[in-house]
């Protein structure tokens, strides 16, 4: 008797791996804005944090300022 | 709106590699994970030229359309992030790059691939801006910090561009018009869409 208690625990344990379990797609978690900051305290003067228009601004003066070498000389 | 962009004016770049040890040390990527490199075109060839290759941040983004658990999105900017936790690092979207940005690190025996690792231009991803669990997944956030990505800020000659894309663009032009020269711009068109791309080469042309 207690040999088939463990042969149909054994069975149950061994079809468990069997069993489905649903698979749907996962999407990204959601990512907050870049122009609305950063919690680590290096952020670069001159905008305000969730500003969207101060932040591009921003950005595109650092471009001028640092890529262009030709605004930079005249 | 900007739309973040990438070019590397290959007139200018000296393969010095300054880029790719400035992406190591800004995200602290890890050994074997090369999130930008720089690849010479006619290596030893009189006339060789060297560009600075990573994510390019595609506005049709192949590794998008391939992956099988949706882990990319775009942001407003243009900039394709990846969520770790939804990765399953199966590698289709190493396949599908035309640039060869997905990296995988190797972790435990039988090369095992882990999560996909990419360039971010800096953006980080989807944690919260400068959070220490961002920093360990992604990288700085750089863009959240009002700053462009560390790669082209340290760029030496100012071959490599990064930021809005008009505004790259238009450096590029005066340059060009400057020098009379140099126009190509490679890695543009497959990135950023030409008249070109998806179409079949002319009659007669050689691939």
């Amino acid at each position: 008797m207690s040999k088939h208690i463990v042969l149909i625990a054994a069975a149950i344990a061994l079809l468990s791996a069997c069993g489905e379990k649903p698979q749907t797609v996962g999407s990204p978690k959601s990512d907050a804005p870049a122009y609305t900051g950063t919690v680590s305290g290096f952020a670069a003067p001159g905008w305000k944090a969730g500003d969207k228009t101060a932040w591009e601004q921003q950005l595109k003066a650092r471009q001028q300022n640092s890529q262009n070498d030709y605004s930079r000389m005249n | 709106m900007a739309r973040m962009k990438f070019v590397c004016d290959s007139e200018r770049c000296i393969e010095c590699n300054g880029c790719v040890t400035a992406c190591k040390n800004e995200n602290e990527v890890p050994w074997g994970v090369n999130r930008r490199r720089v690849v010479t075109l006619n290596d030893g060839v009189p006339g060789e030229k060297s560009i600075s290759v990573a994510c390019m941040h595609c506005s049709d983004a192949p590794c998008m359309a391939v992956c099988p658990v949706n882990c990319f999105y775009r942001t407003d900017e243009g900039v394709v992030l990846h969520d770790k936790d939804v990765c399953i690092g199966c590698g289709y979207c190493s396949y599908a790059c035309p640039f060869g940005a997905p990296q995988f690190p190797s972790q435990g025996a039988f090369g095992v691939r882990g999560k996909m690792d990419k360039c971010t231009f800096c953006a980080g991803g989807p944690e919260a801006n400068g959070s220490q669990a961002e920093f360990e997944k992604y990288g700085r956030n750089r863009l959240a910090e009002g700053k462009l990505p560390a790669c082209a800020e340290m760029c030496s000659t100012k071959a490599l561009l990064a930021g809005d894309g008009d505004v790259v663009a238009e450096i590029f032009r005066t340059r060009v018009v400057q020098r009379g020269k140099g126009a190509e711009v490679w890695g543009w068109g497959t990135a950023y869409g030409s008249q070109k791309a998806g179409k079949a080469p002319d009659a007669g042309a050689k691939s």
